[in-house]
């Protein structure tokens, strides 16, 4: 059926209002703030058939864009072995290797019927505070298997026909530490749901059943003609770019990211064939993980391409089986975010090689997941678990943001204030971190320094970071960002963990403190180009040190901060006579 | 004495300044409008009042809706300020909660308002539970002070961590501040915000430091140049939560102000609408660029608790709930690259503005659409800054971006244009409404300002709204909202504390206790009031949880309890989500509190046209307007000719100084005994 263009772009504005809807309900009635505060879920309306992305709402975490329609695909595939899909059925399921992320990661996949026949499906995924495994809040560095990071639940029905299937959530409730915070945010998704299938089935009133079935198709054809037209544009021929993880917290060696970008006419060949084999630790990730974090690094270049299965159909994926990027089960995957930020870093650097105006140098590049557990004098045990922030790359248009969040969420961070009244800790520093942005004619934002101290008896503490050994680097003659570091203090003094940014169960005691580092972003262009009087600002505002301007800007500077403009000529020339 | 008695509300916008006028001694209604003086508002607000009243000394009160605040802000023109802050936290305010501005693409920027060298730490703590760790040195805190002020600051906000817990460190430095440093301009962060989250606390507290020297600076030349024309009566601003203030409230809380125009608009839809029996009404003002709408059910606009004047820049005091989408009538039209048309959010504004004013833009717009469709006089355009519009221009443009790569003929290219902005405006009522759980057809469309009415046929249509309701003098409303709004303040308290471990009496009490000193705000105004309403909200959640739900709660004579906590918790929480989550903890967070002086009511049959002419008398001749695929003749007519009781059917072009109402095919239009136009469904 063909769908006039008016009411296409009317109909658009109205599934992703839907979405969005559903991202909505859940944010403001889930109880824990991985999803509440920082947004760690999403929402979408899904093919009936394929269980292609056809929309997703706007307000969820970008990485979950691409990978829900292999979660959807999932429960098709497992409905059809067993007795079908029907009406008023919700499967549950956070099978990682089967589309999915994590662990942690739930979804709720639920379908919407018109007069008995399948329409489309929605979905919800959220990230729960506690699924069982090793370790308070499932950041595991040290798994070898996912057993070791929680409970691993197939496509179940959650709600069989209408029926809510209560011994469903006797099992998961059974297996974490938090079962009510489970409960909670379980019961959030299932409230965005049954919102999201009100909505859906009044949008279907409104235009009947077949406009906006056609619309949706004619949407997944727009979003490709869209993503061919974007690459047309590109420069043709063969780009590398290669980047590191620091190790995957069992084995203490550097593991490689590599891509080999293609442009050819109006397609794109992402080839990661020569990144490195699965790995002992849980750095590993799924190849539906590695496809979405593309696509995220790809939407952050090319911003007007659609939330929707189009877009990836011109871009031909090659990864290997068995590799870091295509894991199969039980390879632990828990710290899969590290691994595609460090994918998406290494599509930055490669789109910056062909076209650097729209290019931005690589951000932070970790999570930063740390937790602290204790028991309280009462017995009640608690868990602060979050992840904390750092510098945006640098790019033509200007410096990179300060304190920003990941590329793959829109996450922000719980207040100290909120962290400070709900667990035993207090913040010594909440600062911006001096020197650690990449220098540049335009430099990358500055990462933080968050440093804490336990108010109880005694604390353990897990730590899942990357970035310790390998720093984010820069673009079109950039410099990199600082390190990321982590360092604690026992009886003895402070620390640092032999894997550089993982670390598991160090026990600490009441006064002892922490303190995390948080890298930069990466700079754009030469630093040597940068306007003198910018560097100057940024030494007076603290953000760059006089030996940084000195060394990495050449720019000299008087007592009183003004430039030294004879030595900086100097410095400056002599540099480009080198 | 002579025999008038003026109450004046002046709005103050980017271009003109509205002045409306009741005498309330005969009742008599008069506006004027005279252009904005930018640099010193307070001029072209004196002349604007001076052109219609002779003797100032016969004016009783002024209220004032001003952007002075706003665009202090939105300009970043406000003073140098430091902040005086816990050791280890001066990067609060550059940090945010680790946002970004947009989703995709990682390229925001974000320069706070405070330079990092003029924010500077003390060593003192409080910890989350009140109890202090470490005592503030006031001898730290009077040198650092010093320092701030030898740097050039003008102003100066003082900022501890957990001083919602208890605020003694902070008031302790507030002290030390002006001990060496005599200044009106100290803010101290609890006092604006006593709320737990630091940023948002900070943010807000920064931003009324910030805003203190510009506002109270020009409210004093406003108040010294109406002394001079000889007033002695009361000055009162509008807040951005649609309440007044008095003036000197307005020069210790400028932040308040911060959408104090905007939210005077609402307050004037809001009673004109009730007036004519409309409760339920959705407020549609469209501008160059933007679209803001905001809900009003059952006589009172929606709240909301805090907002963003910028990427960054937040402020959180309670303020009318104004959504704004990027569609207005210089938005752009253009086909992307998929083959999509899309409106906005880019736009010409108005300047170049439409390709039809002839200033040098191209691309067709939202207006553009409009003017090609006949739906704008191109020989009287709204504003009367252009003598006429260039239709053919127009149509080239439309044509070439749009009906071409499109394959349309140009006036279904330009109705296009019109059916998706319109459908972008009616995604932001169903964003108010229904996603509040609202149902639309409970509720009118109110247009104000001078694009909106075009647009409100189409409106009803596509959201299944009941009716619209286009006021006489549309232009002017935001002037008229200031001489009817009611005095109104908030305040909020952390408690933090769950249900099981809370002493309900004593909270009730702590309650009852801030009610009255607020109230005592509202007395000491100097204003009469016809009755003063007190509203209570507690600020609930589950425990775990980290957003909250609003819980409004009654205390009478008796003793306030768990159990009515629970009862009123459990009931908000029901119509929010659904379900209950039987056997978790409850916790309260906050308390809010507002009280609200309501003003006398100004009796809105004043608008009513008085012998008025019937329909056909008023017509002025036709046009041909395209809509829903065809051309049709549709006669014109002077809107404020119209009788009460006049009724135009669709299609139709009714048309005033400030603004061209369009009656859709299908719709009826009636003038009601207010001289409102009430458009609805034909038959």
């Amino acid at each position: 059926m063909a769908i006039d263009t008016v009411t296409l772009a009317i109909l658009k504005g109205r599934l992703e209002q839907i979405a969005d809807e559903m991202d909505a309900t859940l944010f403001r009635s889930a109880f824990n703030p991985i999803i509440a505060e920082a947004h760690d879920a999403s929402h979408g309306i899904y093919d009936a058939v394929t269980g292609e992305t056809l929309v997703q709402g706007k307000s969820g975490l970008p990485i979950f864009v691409g990978v829900m329609a292999f979660a959807v695909k999932a429960v098709i595939d497992k409905a059809a072995k067993s007795g079908g899909v029907h009406e008023g059925d919700v499967w549950i399921f956070n099978d990682p290797y089967d589309g999915g992320t994590h662990l942690s990661d739930f979804r709720l996949v639920k379908p919407v019927f018109r007069d008995g026949k399948l329409f489309c499906f929605l979905a919800s995924v959220g990230h729960w505070h506690d699924v069982g495994g090793n370790v308070p809040g499932n950041y595991n560095p040290a798994a070898t298997e996912c057993f070791q990071e929680g409970m691993l639940i197939p496509p179940v029905k959650l709600y069989d026909r209408g029926e809510f299937r209560q011994d469903v959530v006797d099992i998961l409730s059974a297996n974490s530490r938090l079962p009510l915070s489970l409960y909670g945010d379980l019961n959030g998704q299932i409230n965005a749901l049954e919102l999201g299938e009100k909505r859906m089935h009044a949008l279907l009133d409104d235009y009947g059943d077949a406009t906006v079935a056609g619309c949706l198709i004619e949407l997944k054809a727009r979003a490709a003609r869209m993503m061919r037209a974007q690459i047309a544009e590109l420069p043709q021929g063969t780009v590398s770019a290669e980047d590191w993880l620091d190790n995957d917290g069992i084995v203490d060696t550097p593991l490689k990211i590599a891509l080999d970008l293609t442009i050819d006419g109006d397609r794109m060949v992402m080839d990661f064939s020569r990144s490195s084999p699965a790995c002992a630790g849980p750095v590993n990730i799924s190849r539906s993980t590695t496809v979405a974090a593309c696509y995220v690094a790809l939407k952050h270049i090319f911003g007007e391409v659609p939330a929707n299965a189009g877009v990836l159909e011109p871009v031909e994926f090659r990864i290997d089986e068995g590799s870091l990027l295509a894991v199969r089960a039980p390879k632990p995957v828990g710290g899969y975010t590290e691994t595609i930020l460090r994918l998406i870093d290494v599509v930055f650097q490669a789109v910056a090689k062909i076209a650097p105006e729209p290019a931005m140098a690589c951000a932070y590049g970790t999570i930063n997941a740390l937790s602290l557990a204790g028991h309280r004098k009462d017995g009640r045990r608690w868990v602060m678990f979050s992840f904390f922030g750092g510098g945006h790359g640098a790019h033509a248009g200007g410096d990179g943001l300060n304190h920003g969040n990941a590329p793959i969420s829109t996450a922000t961070i719980p207040p100290l204030e909120i962290l400070e009244a709900a667990y035993p800790v207090r913040f010594t520093q909440w600062a911006l971190r001096p020197d650690s942005a990449g220098p540049g004619e335009t430099r990358g934002g500055l990462g933080a320094i968050y440093e804490i101290e336990l108010l109880e008896e005694n604390a353990d503490v897990f730590l899942f970071g990357e970035r310790g050994r390998h720093a984010p680097p820069g673009v079109v003659g950039g410099g990199a960002a600082a390190l990321n570091r982590f360092s604690f203090e026992q009886a003895d003094g402070w620390h640092e963990p032999p894997m550089a940014s993982k670390m598991v169960g160090i026990r600490i005691t009441r006064g002892q403190r922490l303190r995390l580092e948080t890298p930069g972003g990466g700079g754009y262009g030469t630093p040597h180009a940068r306007d003198p009087q910018a560097v100057a600002r940024d030494v007076a505002q603290g953000y760059v040190t006089r030996d940084s301007a000195q060394a990495d800007y050449r720019v000299a500077l008087n007592e009183d901060g003004s430039i030294d403009a004879a030595r900086t000529q100097s410095l400056r020339s002599r540099e480009a006579a080198e | 004495m002579s025999g008038s008695a003026f109450v004046i509300g002046v709005d103050v916008g980017g271009t003109f300044t509205d002045v409306f006028i009741l005498d309330e001694a005969n009742g008599r209604i008069t506006t004027a409008k005279v252009p904005s003086t930018r640099g010193d508002q307070s001029k072209g607000f004196i002349e604007g009042i001076a052109s219609r009243v002779t003797d100032f000394g016969e004016i009783r009160t002024v209220v004032h809706g001003t952007t002075v605040g706003t665009n202090a802000l939105l300009e970043r023109k406000g003073a140098r300020t430091g902040i005086i802050t816990t050791e280890g936290f001066r990067d609060v305010l550059e940090m945010r909660r680790r946002d970004r501005p947009t989703t995709w693409g990682l390229k925001g920027a974000f320069t706070p308002v405070v330079a990092r060298t003029d924010r500077v730490e003390v060593s003192e703590r409080v910890l989350a539970d009140g109890s202090v760790l470490r005592a503030v040195d006031e001898r730290e805190v009077a040198v650092q002070a010093k320092a701030l002020a030898e740097a050039g600051c003008d102003a100066v906000c003082v900022f501890f961590i957990n001083g919602y817990a208890n605020n003694d460190n902070e008031r302790r430095a507030v002290e030390a501040v002006r001990s060496v440093w005599p200044n009106p301009y100290v803010t101290a962060a609890t006092e604006i915000l006593p709320e737990i989250r630091e940023f948002e606390r900070l943010s807000t507290a920064t931003l009324n430091a910030y805003l203190q020297p510009v506002v109270s600076s020009y409210l004093d030349r406003l108040e010294t140049g109406l002394k001079a024309e000889g007033f002695a009566g009361d000055i009162l601003i509008v807040q951005s939560n649609g309440g007044v203030m008095s003036i000197d409230t307005a020069k210790r809380y400028p932040v308040r102000t911060a959408l104090s125009g905007p939210a005077a608009g609402v307050i004037a839809a809001t009673r004109i609408a009730s007036a004519a029996g409309f409760d339920n009404i959705i407020t549609c003002d469209m501008g160059g660029t933007s679209f803001d709408v905001s809900l009003v059910a059952g006589g009172e606009a929606a709240l909301a608790a805090q907002t963003a004047i910028d990427f960054g820049m937040v402020v959180r005091t309670p303020m009318i709930e104004i959504t704004t989408i990027g569609a207005g009538g210089g938005s752009i039209a253009a086909v992307d690259k998929g083959g999509l048309l899309q409106v906005g959010p880019e736009s010409a504004g108005s300047d170049p503005g439409p390709v039809a004013y002839g200033l040098g833009n191209t691309r067709p717009t939202v207006t553009d659409a409009n003017v090609v469709l006949g739906r704008i006089n191109p020989d009287r355009p709204i504003g009367g800054k252009l003598d006429r519009l260039d239709i053919d221009a127009a149509r080239a443009a439309i044509d070439s971006h749009i009906a071409a790569p499109l394959g349309l003929a140009v006036e279904a290219a330009a109705e296009a244009i019109l059916k998706l902005a319109n459908a972008k405006m009616a995604g932001a009522i169903r964003l108010v409404s229904i996603e509040k759980g609202h149902d639309p057809a409970k509720f009118a469309a109110m247009p104000f300002g001078g694009g909106g009415a075009l647009h409100t046929g189409a409106l009803i249509k596509e959201v299944g709204l009941a009716s619209a309701l286009v006021p006489r003098f549309p232009g002017v409303t935001s002037a008229l909202g200031c001489v009817v709004a009611d005095m109104r303040h908030d305040r909020v308290q952390t408690v933090n504390r769950l249900l099981s471990e809370l002493d309900a009496a004593e909270l009730g009490r702590a309650i009852l206790r801030d009610a009255e000193e607020t109230r005592a705000v509202l007395g000491s105004a100097g204003v009469g009031f016809s009755a003063i309403d007190r509203l209570v909200e507690l600020d609930m959640l589950y425990l775990g949880q980290t957003h909250t739900v609003g819980v409004p709660l009654e205390i009478g004579e008796e003793d306030l309890t768990a159990d009515a906590i629970r009862e009123a918790f459990e009931a908000a929480y029901r119509s929010a989500f659904g379900r209950l989550l039987d056997g978790i903890p409850m916790r309260v967070m906050n308390y809010r509190i507002a009280v609200i002086g309501r003003r006398p009511q100004l009796a809105m049959a004043l608008f009513a046209p008085q012998g008025g002419k019937p329909a056909p008398e008023c017509r002025t001749g036709t046009r041909r307007v395209y809509a829903e695929g065809a051309w049709h003749e549709a006669g014109i007519y002077e809107r404020l000719s119209l009788a009460v009781g006049a009724r135009i059917a669709g299609p139709a072009l009714l048309e005033q100084a400030d603004t061209t109402i369009f009656v859709d095919p299908g719709l009826v239009a009636e003038v009601d005994g207010f001289g409102n136009l009430v458009i609805s469904r034909a038959g």
